[in-house]
């Protein structure tokens, strides 16, 4: 269970297929991947996150990267 | 890592060093078998990774195969340093003139590798450096020039070597130089190197250490030896818990956690890395602490292998709390570290406020860390506080 | 002033494209190193933060003034990468590569000797002159680097990374800063030991006192004594000694590849003996180093 570190992907993010894969690309530790049609965060690997923001970069700031302990 | 002497041996049979008849035995009937084939009496030897087989019992004598056999099922039986001989080495016994020390090793001082010569052998060579000085001799020979024969027979002659014995320690220490350099030895000895009585010369004892970093390039020189690549040569078996950390530290690849030592002491300790273990490890005895082992962590862990190793030093019979300490760090990050350490503790079913003795990793995303710390309650400094006084009021608590 | 590296050092990272290179390579143009080119063979052509990268050391050296390399290549191919910054013309190497076999650091050391070359490491962070450059990974971050390391007048020497940024840092709280920081290497050989760097720090007149973290293993203090004794140094040097523990446990190694006590020379008691009668202070704590260098500068 993530402890740290919650990323919330939004709808509108969703709908579009090359930033869902750009998303799995561009993050260091393996936070996102694809299931089908959808982008999903990988449970096991969100407390990992770098805080890079290059997913937020990625998405215009629609990707959501949320610090638990905030 | 630490070749056996059977070994070691072999590797000078290869590069014409001459030896002893000899054979390895791993039971007494094996012994027994070779010594009548040697025929004559022999001596037989523990073959084991550490030093001092005399004095523990693991050297006897024998003059005929069935007390062989009597010797070998003794020694079988010795541990020495707490190791179990992987076998005996069964050698003929020859009437011996004068005995001679030959070493190749390297030289920190001239970044070279050195030979170290004697006429004085089969005693402590650091007895005789001090004693004899004028009986030893050290001769640095280049790492980019290819090994010439000149180099050995100048290394001989300084401790006043001449006539009909210069030859033939010319031809085995230069052997000894060429298999130092070709085999990424770190050292190369030969111990006594005896003349016998007729006049010829052998190895009677030798030692091999090679480089830890080179057994991918010796592949070939092991696979010969008949060495697996799981046997370590540690010369201390590691403990269950000292292989789990290391299983943590090979569990993937980013930075380093898990090179544990396992103590006898109630404080876990989760520190690092090189030197700043070192001087953690001093602070926390020097402030009256009794550690429960010594690690390193450092490099930039993931959050995984961080928690990983929190449980596994929590999970030693005996360990109250941890202490959580570092130098100010560069590419390792203190937010990270707080987050696989109290991810450690709440996994192994601990409270992380109460678990954690203190948390002392200044440097890079320290404010980020704080943060973390603070809302899991945890005891924790920042660089004001030194490295000495975070030990002491980690070992200050373990007594409440 | 300060040795080896200042404002107006340009350098090529060899192996520029590996992934904690890249973050280096973004930390020292951050912190104003003049970082100038790197080497990949066969990323000719391709940039890294900006910074060129061409497939050969010469692709540089032969068109411009080249102060250093930094060589963060793979073990298996940093003693090949050495040999091409030599022969390339480069004078000083700083290898920040972990786990390259001793032959082959003896081998371009002695090559490097011949070349009129200076080899750093290997297994180091680097080299700083606080306010003007760095080279390596040392400090991490800019300003993690700015609070850790103040301009001032001590020279700092440290057999390990991690601790040449504690004293620093110390040396920098206590208000003394420092000249030049070295990590030197925690192997068994390296290209450059305490004794060898003094006499830059002698000729120095920014620097007014030395700091170096020493350990268990190696002739490194004994070297430095000798040398204490025989120059009549004007410089006070403090040290502090880790891994007191060790001298129990003869033949186990912790931390570094050198850091091994095999006789009674590499023990720390012995060590601390040695420095102290060439007039060397040592201290208990880390803490206490820059109190000592403060009085002994006076
Ligand atoms: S901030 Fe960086 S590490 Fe974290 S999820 Fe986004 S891309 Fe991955």
């Amino acid at each position: 269970m993530a402890m740290f570190i919650r990323v919330d992907i939004p709808e509108d993010v969703q709908a579009e297929e090359p930033l869902r894969k750009q998303l799995v690309e561009v993050c260091p530790v393996d936070i996102f991947a694809l299931d089908g049609e959808r982008v999903v965060t990988v449970e096991a690997n969100l407390d990992e996150c770098t805080l890079c923001d290059l997913c937020i970069e990625a998405s215009g700031s629609r990707v959501k990267v949320v610090k638990l302990y905030e | 890592m630490r070749f056996y002497e059977h070994e070691a041996k072999q590797v000078l049979q290869k590069h014409g060093v001459p030896l002893p008849k000899r054979s390895v035995a791993t039971t007494p009937e094996e012994a027994e078998t070779a010594a009548a084939e040697i025929g004559g009496p022999v001596v037989l030897k523990s073959q084991v990774l550490s030093g001092g087989r005399m004095k523990a019992g693991g050297v006897k004598f024998a003059d005929t195969p069935a007390e062989a056999k009597d010797a070998a099922a003794a020694i079988l039986e010795i541990e020495i340093s707490g190791q179990k001989p992987m076998g005996v080495l069964v050698e003929e016994r020859r009437a011996i003139a004068q005995e001679y020390y030959a070493a190749v090793t390297w030289d920190a001082r001239a970044k070279k590798p050195v030979i170290i010569f004697s006429d004085m052998g089969g005693i402590d060579i650091e007895e005789v450096a001090e004693q004899h000085p004028d009986h030893l001799s050290r001769t640095n020979f280049s790492n980019l020039r290819p090994f010439s024969d000149y180099i050995a027979k100048v290394a001989v002659s300084k401790t006043g070597v001449t006539g009909n014995h210069l030859g033939p320690l010319t031809r085995i220490v230069t052997a000894l130089a060429r298999v130092f350099v070709q085999y990424d030895l770190t050292l190369a000895e030969i111990n006594p190197l005896a003349r016998l009585e007729d006049g010829t010369f052998i190895a009677l004892d030798s030692h091999m250490d090679m480089e830890e970093e080179a057994r991918t390039s010796q592949r070939a020189l092991l696979r010969e030896l008949g060495i697996p690549d799981e046997d370590t040569r540690l010369a201390r078996p590691p403990t269950p818990f000292e292989v789990a950390g290391a299983q943590v530290d090979a569990a993937d690849t980013r930075g380093v956690a898990g090179r544990v030592v396992e103590f006898d002491g109630n404080m876990g300790l989760v520190i690092g890395a090189g030197g700043g273990s070192l001087t953690l490890f001093d602070a926390v005895r020097a402030a009256g602490g009794k550690p429960a082992n010594y690690c390193e962590i450092g490099g930039n862990p993931s959050v995984a292998k961080a928690a990983a190793l929190t449980k596994l030093v929590l999970s030693k019979p005996g360990v109250e709390k941890i202490a959580v300490m570092m130098n100010v760090v560069s590419n390792t990050r203190a937010d990270i570290m707080a987050r696989g350490i109290i991810k450690g503790c709440i996994e192994a079913g601990r409270d992380p406020g109460e678990t954690i003795a203190i948390f002392r990793i200044p440097g890079s995303w320290e404010d980020e860390g704080f943060k973390i710390l603070r809302k899991y309650g945890v005891d924790f400094v920042d660089r004001s506080v030194s490295m000495h006084e975070a030990a002491a009021r980690a070992v200050a608590k373990m007594g409440a | 002033m300060s040795i080896l590296i200042d404002e107006n050092s340009t350098f090529i990272i060899q192996g520029i494209t590996g992934r904690e290179a890249v973050t280096m390579t973004r930390e020292l143009l951050n912190y104003g190193s003049k970082v100038v080119g790197g080497v990949t063979p066969g990323r000719k052509g391709r940039d890294v933060h900006g910074v060129p990268v061409e497939d050969t050391v010469r692709a540089f050296t032969e068109r411009m003034e080249v102060t250093g390399a930094i060589v963060a290549v793979p073990p298996a191919f940093a003693a090949d990468a050495v040999m091409e910054a030599i022969e390339g013309g480069i004078k000083l190497i700083v290898i920040v590569t972990e786990r390259i076999p001793r032959k082959q650091v003896a081998e371009f050391i002695e090559y490097a000797g011949q070349e009129g070359a200076r080899i750093i490491g290997p297994n180091c962070l680097g080299l700083i002159s606080p306010g003007k450059s760095k080279m390596g990974g040392i400090g991490g971050a800019a300003d993690a680097t700015q609070r850790a390391f103040k301009p001032g007048s001590i020279g700092v020497m440290s057999r390990s990374g991690g601790m040449t940024v504690e004293i620093s840092n110390a040396l920098s709280e206590a208000g003394l800063g420092i000249s030049t920081a070295a990590s030197i290497g925690g192997d068994a050989i390296i290209g450059s030991n305490y004794a060898e760097l003094m006499p830059l720090f002698e000729a120095d007149p920014e620097t007014k006192g030395i700091a170096i973290y020493s350990e268990p293993g190696g002739p490194s203090e004994a070297m430095l004594a000798e040398y204490m004794t025989a120059s009549k140094s004007r410089l006070p040097v403090v040290a502090f000694m880790a891994g007191r523990f060790m001298d129990a446990m003869p033949g186990m190694r912790f931390g570094h590849a050198g850091t091994i006590v095999e006789g009674r020379a590499d023990t720390t008691a012995e060590k601390i003996a040695r420095m102290e009668a060439a007039g060397i202070s040592v201290a208990e704590r880390i803490e206490d180093i820059p109190a000592i260098l403060k009085q002994r500068i006076g």
